[in-house]
Parts: C-alpha cells; sequence; structure tokens
C-alpha cells in the first residue's frame, strides 16, 4: 500500500463486505445445527428421518458443495479485483490499456459451467426418479389426506379409519418396510403437505390427485404445516405426524374403529349435538351426525389439539372453540354456535367422553 | 402530481401559472418528461409497497403478534407483491428505458410518442384502479375489500365462492389495465430501436442497454399477453359462467398456475435485463474499460431470453407434474445460469486490469455483483426439483427472490439513480448522502434476506400471518425486522439526498463522469429533442472516439 490513508476506507469497505458475506454462511450453518438431532420439536430439513427426505438431503448437501465452491471462487475473483485495481492516490491519469475481451476465457467460462449444470442435472433427475416413482410394496399403509380450509381430513380405506388433523404411521423398519403412501386430495383451494423431517412437500391441488410417501425410521412426533397459501387461515393448518410403533400402531387403529362412546350420563350433550346445526359439518359415529365440511369428531378426544394445531384439546379451549372460534383462528369456517350456557356445558361434557 | 414534478418544469418554466405546468406534464409526449413521470409514479408506489413491507414484518416480529388481524395481513403480501412488481419495478425500468434510449441511440424522440403517453397513463390508471380496491372492493357482498389472493393469485381461490365481493376484479382488470401499457410502450422501444438509430450505429455499434432494452421488450411481448389472456379468462369465469380455472366445475388449477408462470418467470427476466444494462454501461466506465465480450454480452442476453422462456414450471416443483416435466424444467433452469454466469465473469472482466472509481454508482454496482451472485446460487438450488421440493414455498425462496429483487435490481437502480440523475436534473447527487445511503442499505439488506433463508430451511412456509413459538423461528424473525427499518432509514436517506441535491446540488455539466456514450454529449437535463444536429457515431463509444482521437476505438471494430 503506497498511501495508507487514501485507501484505508476502501480495504475498509471491501472487509465489511467480506464479513458479512462470511457471516451469513456461518449463520446459515448454525441455523442447520440449532436443532439437537433427536429433537424433533424444531422442524428442520436438514435432519431427515424418512428415506424421500435423506435422499434429497443427500443430494442437497452436494447441490450446496457445489454451489459453496462456486461462490468462493467468483467472490474471491470479485474481491481481489476490486483490492487489486482500485484507482490509487497519485494516479497519472491515464486510462488504463483498453481490452475489449477475449475469446478463450468466454469460452471457458461458458464450457465449464455447461459442465457443471449437466453433473447438477443428472444428480437431481436420480432423486428425482427415486422418489417420485417409486413402486409401493404391498405392506404400505394407504392414507388419503385431504385438504380442507383449514384443516386435513385423513382417511385409512383399507382400516377402516376417519380422523382429522393428526396423522398417525407406523414406523418403517427397513427389515420389514411398512412405508405410508398418502394420496392427497383437495375439497376446496390448493394446500400442500410438508414435514420437513420427513419428506420434500407435495401440493394438494383440487381435480388433481397427487401421490408421496413416507417411510419414518423413528418413533416421535414430527411437525410441519400447510406450505401453499389457501386462505385466510392458511398459518393455522398445522401437521401433526404421530409415528408409532407397530404395537401402538395396531392399537391406534382398533380403538379409532370403536363406533363413538355413547354415555347415557350425556344424554342432553348429545340431545343438542344432533339437534343444533353441529351435524350439517362434523360425524360421530353411532349417531345422525354425518356431515363432512368439518373434521370426524367420534373420537375427538384422542386427539391433542384442536383446530389444526391452533390450540390445546382441553376443555376451556373446547367451550371458547365452539363459543367463540374466532378467538382461536379467526376466519376459520367454524361458526358461533350461539348455545345457552346450559346447551353449550351440556354439549361440552358430551364431546368429552369421544374418546 | 407530487412537487419534485413541479419543480422541474418551473427550473425551464419561469413565470407560468401552475395550471399551465400542469397541463404541459399531463400532456407531454416528450419521451424524457415521459421517462420521469414513470420514474416519480414508481417512487411514489415504492414506498407504498414498503409501508406494506414493513407491516407485514411488525407482524412477523414475533410468535402470536396481533399487530393486524390475518385478513389485513393476507391483503397486504398480496399488495406489496403486486404494488411491487407491476407498479414499482416495471415502470421504474420503462421509465429509465424512456429516457435512456433515444438519448443513447442518438434519437430525437421515440417511435409512437403518443402511444408513449398513452402507455404512461394506461399503467398509472392501473395503480390508482388496484388501490381503489381498498375502498370499492366490498361491492355487493362486503366481504373484504384489497385483493387477499396472493400476487399469484392462484385458482380456485379466485373464484366467486372463495373471493366473494370485487376485490379479486380489481386485481386483475389494474393488472390487465397496466398490461396493455406494458405491452404498448415495449412495442414503441422496439420500434425505436430497430428504426431510429443515428447514423453509423450499426445493431454491433449499439450500446448494451439499448441492446437489452430491445431484449427485454420482445420478452414482454411475449410473457404479457399470456397474463393478460389468462386475466380475461378469469374473468370470463367470474362473470360469464366460464369454468376454466373454477375447480368444482370440472376446471383447472394448474391451467391457470402454468399462464401465470409463463409470464411470471420470463417477468424475472424482464426486470433484470434492464438492470444489467445499467451494470453494463456503469462497469465500464467507473472502472474505465470498455466493456469485456461485447458481443458476447448481446449472445448472452439473447440467450437468456430464449431459455427464460421455457423455464416457468419451475414454479410448480410441488405440484405433482411427474419426475419428467420435473426434470426438464430443472435442465432449462439450471441452463439459464450459464449464460447469466458469461455476464458475471465479463463485468468481472471488465474490472480486471481497470482503475475503479469507487464513486457511488460502482459501489452499488459492486453491491450488485456479489448479491445477485449469491441470489444466482440459490436459484441453482431451487432450480434442482428434488432440492426445491423442501426449499420451495419456504422462507427460503422469500430470501431468494428479494435476493434477485432487492439485492439484484434495487441495487442496480439505485446505482443508475446517481449515474443518470445529474444528467435528468442537471444537479449531482450529495457524494456524501449516497455512501451514507449504500452502508445503511447494504447492512439493512444482509441483515434482513441473509437470515430470511434459515428460517425457511426450519420449515416456516411463506404467506403465514403468525406463528408457533419454540420452533427455532423467533429470533431470526425479530432480526429480519430490524433489518427491514435499517432499509427503511437508507432509503429515507436516499430520497431526502433527491431532493436536497435537486435544490443544492453541484452543477454536473454534460459529462460528469467522463462517460462514452450519446446521452453525454447533450445538455443537462437534455434540450427537447436532445440533439440540435442528429450525431454521427463510427464505434461503440463515440465519446471515446472524440475524447482520444489520437487512439479512437473506430480503428479496432
Amino acid at each position: 500500500m503506497t498511501n495508507k490513508h487514501k485507501t484505508e476506507w476502501k480495504a475498509v469497505a471491501a472487509r465489511v463486505t467480506g464479513i458479512l458475506v462470511i457471516l451469513t454462511g456461518v449463520l446459515l450453518a448454525a441455523g442447520m445445527c440449532t436443532a439437537s438431532p433427536h429433537d424433533n420439536s424444531v422442524p428442520n430439513i436438514f435432519k431427515s428421518e424418512s428415506t424421500p427426505a435423506d435422499w434429497v438431503l443427500h443430494l442437497s448437501a452436494f447441490v450446496l458443495s457445489v454451489t459453496g465452491f462456486i461462490f468462493v471462487i467468483v467472490f474471491t475473483l470479485i474481491v481481489y479485483c476490486v483490492v487489486k485495481f482500485r484507482r490509487r492516490k497519485g494516479d497519472d491519469g491515464h486510462e488504463p490499456p483498453q481490452v475489449y475481451g477475449s475469446n478463450q476465457m468466454e469460452l471457458a467460462w461458458t464450457v465449464i459451467p455447461i459442465l457443471i449444470v449437466i453433473v447438477l442435472f443428472l444428480a437431481t433427475a436420480r432423486v428425482l426418479h427415486s422418489v417420485e416413482d417409486a413402486p409401493e410394496p404391498s405392506t404400505a399403509v394407504d392414507i388419503t389426506v385431504i385438504g380442507h380450509q383449514y384443516w386435513w381430513e385423513y382417511r385409512y380405506p383399507k382400516l377402516g379409519v376417519v380422523t382429522a388433523n393428526e396423522l398417525h404411521v407406523p414406523v418403517s423398519d427397513p427389515a420389514h418396510p411398512t412405508p405410508t403412501f398418502l394420496k392427497l386430495l383437495s375439497a376446496d383451494t390448493d394446500h400442500s403437505f410438508w414435514v420437513p423431517q420427513l419428506a420434500g412437500k407435495t401440493d394438494l391441488i383440487p381435480n388433481h390427485p397427487n401421490e408421496m410417501w413416507i417411510d419414518p425410521h423413528d418413533a416421535g412426533l414430527y411437525i410441519g404445516q400447510c406450505a401453499q397459501y389457501c386462505g385466510t387461515q392458511h398459518a393455522k393448518m398445522l401437521l401433526s405426524v404421530y409415528v408409532d410403533n407397530p404395537e401402538e400402531f395396531a392399537a391406534w387403529v382398533s380403538a379409532q374403529r370403536q363406533p363413538a362412546n355413547q354415555d347415557e350420563k350425556e344424554a342432553a350433550g348429545r340431545h343438542v349435538f344432533e339437534t343444533t346445526a353441529c351435524l350439517n359439518c362434523h360425524a360421530v359415529g353411532g349417531t345422525n351426525g354425518t356431515g363432512r365440511f368439518g373434521p370426524d369428531l367420534t373420537h375427538l378426544m384422542s386427539r391433542h389439539t384442536l383446530a389444526s394445531g391452533a390450540a390445546e384439546n382441553t376443555r376451556e379451549n373446547l367451550r371458547l372453540w365452539i363459543e367463540n372460534p374466532d378467538a382461536i383462528k379467526p376466519g376459520s369456517l367454524m361458526p358461533a354456535m350461539k348455545l345457552s350456557e346450559a346447551d353449550l356445558d351440556a354439549l361440552v361434557r358430551y364431546l368429552q367422553t369421544l374418546r | 402530481m407530487s412537487p419534485d414534478v413541479m419543480a422541474i418544469q418551473s427550473a425551464d418554466a419561469a413565470g407560468r401559472s401552475w395550471t399551465e405546468v400542469l397541463h404541459e406534464w399531463v400532456t407531454t409526449v416528450d419521451h424524457k418528461r415521459l421517462g420521469v413521470l414513470y420514474i416519480l409514479y414508481a417512487l411514489f408506489f415504492l414506498v407504498i409497497g414498503g409501508i406494506e413491507a414493513t407491516i407485514i414484518r411488525i407482524q412477523l416480529m414475533r410468535p402470536h403478534n396481533d399487530f393486524v388481524s390475518p385478513q389485513v395481513f393476507n391483503r397486504m403480501f398480496t399488495m406489496h407483491g403486486t404494488t411491487m412488481i407491476f407498479f414499482v419495478a416495471m415502470p421504474v425500468l420503462f421509465g429509465f428505458a424512456n429516457y435512456l434510449v433515444p438519448l443513447m441511440i442518438g434519437a430525437r424522440d421515440m417511435a409512437f410518442p403518443r402511444l408513449n403517453a398513452f402507455s404512461f397513463w394506461l399503467t398509472a390508471f392501473g395503480g390508482v384502479l388496484l388501490y381503489f380496491s381498498l375502498l370499492g372492493g366490498s361491492g355487493l357482498y362486503g366481504a373484504g375489500n384489497a385483493p387477499d389472493v396472493g400476487w399469484w393469485a392462484y385458482a380456485p381461490l379466485t373464484s366467486r365462492a372463495f373471493s366473494p365481493g370485487h376485490s379479486s376484479d380489481y386485481w386483475t382488470i389494474a393488472l390487465l389495465a397496466s398490461g396493455f401499457g406494458s405491452i404498448g410502450t415495449a412495442i414503441n422501444i422496439i420500434a425505436t430501436i430497430i428504426s431510429m438509430r443515428c447514423p453509423g450505429m450499426k445493431l454491433s455499434r449499439m450500446p448494451l442497454l439499448a441492446w437489452l432494452n430491445l431484449v427485454m421488450s420482445g420478452m414482454v411481448l411475449l410473457a404479457i399477453t399470456p397474463l393478460s389472456a389468462a386475466q380475461l379468462m378469469l374473468l370470463v369465469d367470474r362473470y360469464l359462467g366460464g369454468h376454466f380455472f373454477d375447480t368444482q366445475a370440472g376446471g383447472s388449477a394448474s391451467l391457470w398456475m402454468h399462464f401465470f408462470w409463463i409470464f411470471g418467470h420470463p417477468e424475472v427476466y424482464i426486470l433484470i435485463l434492464p438492470c444489467f444494462a445499467f451494470m453494463s454501461e456503469i462497469i465500464p466506465v467507473f472502472s474505465r474499460k470498455p466493456i469485456f465480450g461485447y458481443p458476447v454480452m448481446v449472445g448472452a442476453s439473447v440467450c437468456i431470453a430464449f431459455v427464460s422462456m421455457s423455464v416457468w414450471a419451475h414454479h410448480m416443483f410441488t405440484v405433482g407434474m411427474g419426475s419428467y416435466a420435473n426434470s426438464f424444467f430443472t435442465i432449462t433452469t439450471l441452463a439459464v445460469g450459464v449464460p447469466t454466469g458469461i455476464k458475471i465473469f465479463n463485468w468481472i472482466g471488465t474490472i480486471w486490469g481497470g482503475k475503479i472509481d469507487f464513486k457511488v454508482p460502482m459501489l452499488f454496482s459492486l453491491g450488485f455483483l456479489i448479491q445477485f451472485l449469491i441470489a444466482g446460487l440459490t436459484g441453482v438450488m431451487l432450480g434442482s426439483a428434488a432440492f426445491a421440493s423442501q426449499l420451495s414455498l419456504s422462507y427460503f425462496v422469500v430470501a431468494h427472490f428479494h435476493y434477485v429483487i432487492v439485492g439484484g435490481i434495487l441495487f442496480a437502480l439505485f446505482g443508475a439513480f446517481y449515474y443518470w440523475y445529474p444528467k435528468i436534473t442537471g444537479r449531482m447527487l450529495n457524494e456524501s448522502l449516497g455512501k451514507l445511503h449504500f452502508w445503511l442499505f447494504l447492512i439493512g439488506f444482509h441483515l434482513t434476506f441473509d437470515l430470511m433463508h434459515i428460517p425457511g430451511l426450519l420449515g416456516m412456509p411463506r404467506r403465514i400471518y403468525t406463528y408457533e413459538p419454540g420452533r427455532g423461528w423467533e429470533t431470526l424473525n425479530l432480526l429480519v425486522t430490524i433489518g427491514t427499518f435499517v432499509q427503511g432509514i437508507a432509503t429515507l436517506v436516499f430520497v431526502a439526498n433527491l431532493v436536497i441535491s435537486y435544490f443544492k446540488g453541484a452543477k454536473a455539466g454534460n459529462d460528469p463522469w467522463d462517460a462514452w456514450t450519446l446521452e453525454w454529449s447533450t445538455s443537462s437535463p437534455p434540450p427537447a429533442y436532445n440533439f440540435a444536429s442528429i450525431p454521427t457515431v463510427a464505434s461503440r463509444r463515440p465519446l471515446w472516439d472524440l475524447k482520444h482521437p489520437e487512439d479512437p476505438d473506430s480503428r479496432y471494430e
């Protein structure tokens, strides 16, 4: 450096930019590592727990290293140019040599990127084919997922189970794989099923059935949420996937197949359910309520949350949800039921027997 | 009419009443005045769109925030996206094209001055109509006012069943109107460049700015028309009982997606090509070297235009198109990276061996170069369909395209403002305020958009008005919001600089940057009809030839 004063801020400028960009990289890396390995409460695309997500993760590691390498090369080149070719103090005022181009150089930086593109394409196409064209084994569990404004309907056609918002699937042991194949439908607008640790997302488009599959390696709760804007309450269309051990799953299925609990002590609450608008939208097995616009309530109390994950399934929340849904999920399609206090209490007591 | 417009006028029309001045501006067909109108109009909407962004960011500052209702939040992101793309980015770039193209090719005006004025007022009407929805959108049903369907307005959310009232109609008709305005301007730019170049200016001698605007205009014709067609089909659905996109009657939701994105993706290049144009003028002048590899730069631009017409469905990787279609759109998307990479390398080649003068336009250009590089690389990640199945529809995408639009397009635009403001107003923008603007904006930008990638990797989808605590998103979202405010302050510094320098700035003279293209050969601001006598050029850098008669470019061409 010929003159410290003049060049100082330029050097600082270059450094600050450099630091910012490096900081970005560090923060990105830190962000990927924040969640501990078995803490599934924080969704993270880099903590895959299922084969399709594993494959995508391997591909992404490859793509990230290629793009990272390109970034380092080009960024270094730019910084080098900026430092090296700055106008210096005491410049003679002459124009630098006028260079108009170089065919060899330009050919080089055309051909090399073409090769990189081909490699990235082949790597991607392979994973696409493996994930999207995987054949369904006979041991697979079939589930039909129907997206609604703003909740999830799950139907297990082979098992005769209908439920909502909390999906139960079995662990898939690599020795005896029992993957889960999801058929994705929509009852109204577009939605997207995204549980980052289990697979990439697939949209639920009306009139356009889609499929995806997962085979979770470990039991536990995996969370995600609707990823395609679907209307007012897109934000509170949360996804909970309970991955059960085979015994737990079998127990859950047999419990879900039971008809609704018929507790004669709560006949008053059941009467409210059967004689108000509830049954236009909700079904309870064994009653005359067979509506399908809203979640099936036959085993309501087997679920941990209400309103597609918007609130915990407690007595208070259940009462509030029936009385004033906007307090929990403004803009949801559940209407305020405007029941008398006595009816509301009876109804809540009845619903709480639906285990 | 803003005070700025009045002021510009009063300088050369002293002694006239303000109504006469207003009348002159409203009825003008002069390409420079229309250019200024476009730019001021866009700046006005930039502030509106910025306020909407701020509301979005305040709401997302912490989990379960209740700054605005979900309905208002959904309107805000719809209006923010629509405003920024259609009523900020497009008009400001058309404004610069209008102002600069005739000057740089040695013409006295655009080919069709009246069409030019008509197009501007149509676009202006579109913006006003969109915002009138805040008053008139409720219609008879009383449901909602401003559009809340997202700026892609995916079917079937726009059908009468899900979007009652008239808010979606305002969105549709506003874009239809401004789309016709864009088509008019594109035709005008093409006609001007093809037929109005001064003697000696062969296509191979045209400044890259003119080349890129020619390519951009060609893309506008191809890309806006399908959007306009889709808007008309949507209106048929909504009012004449059509079922193109009405899924409840057997229509197709993905048909709308294809229509929208065959507009939507080329649109990104429609916006970025004029910014490449700014870079290709600014970087050589402040490196004191000609553009490196002019023919390849032209070829790469045309190549980008062609390839980018076949990449639209990479916005639809999660829609279930099948592995073959997804593979096809992966290779086309990655292929766009090749000509784009050529451009970045050629700009580096231009800097290489130069004597870089770190004036504000060059600072913004260097910011552009690095940020556009990063945006391109995250674009490669999103272009890989399998990787995109995790990244798309998340905050990673939001961060990616803001890196393109703010880190790329807006930085290039700021550079263009500092570079051509002296030509347009006759006064220099203040250099110290400019540097303050640059550094503040750079810090705010990186704070906001670098960090914004991470919640996406942690499963945060876009377009959610609130989120659950405990998912690792809180701190990041708070920092992102703080960054937004830093950018807001930086933008205020910029606006202050525009106003203060207009009255107090140093006189610019004809050629403050010692540049080489024709606009610097005329006075600042240029007189009506630009050139007293039409210039004749013999090379790509006519002013270099003039300044260096001992070693003119024309000797080598």
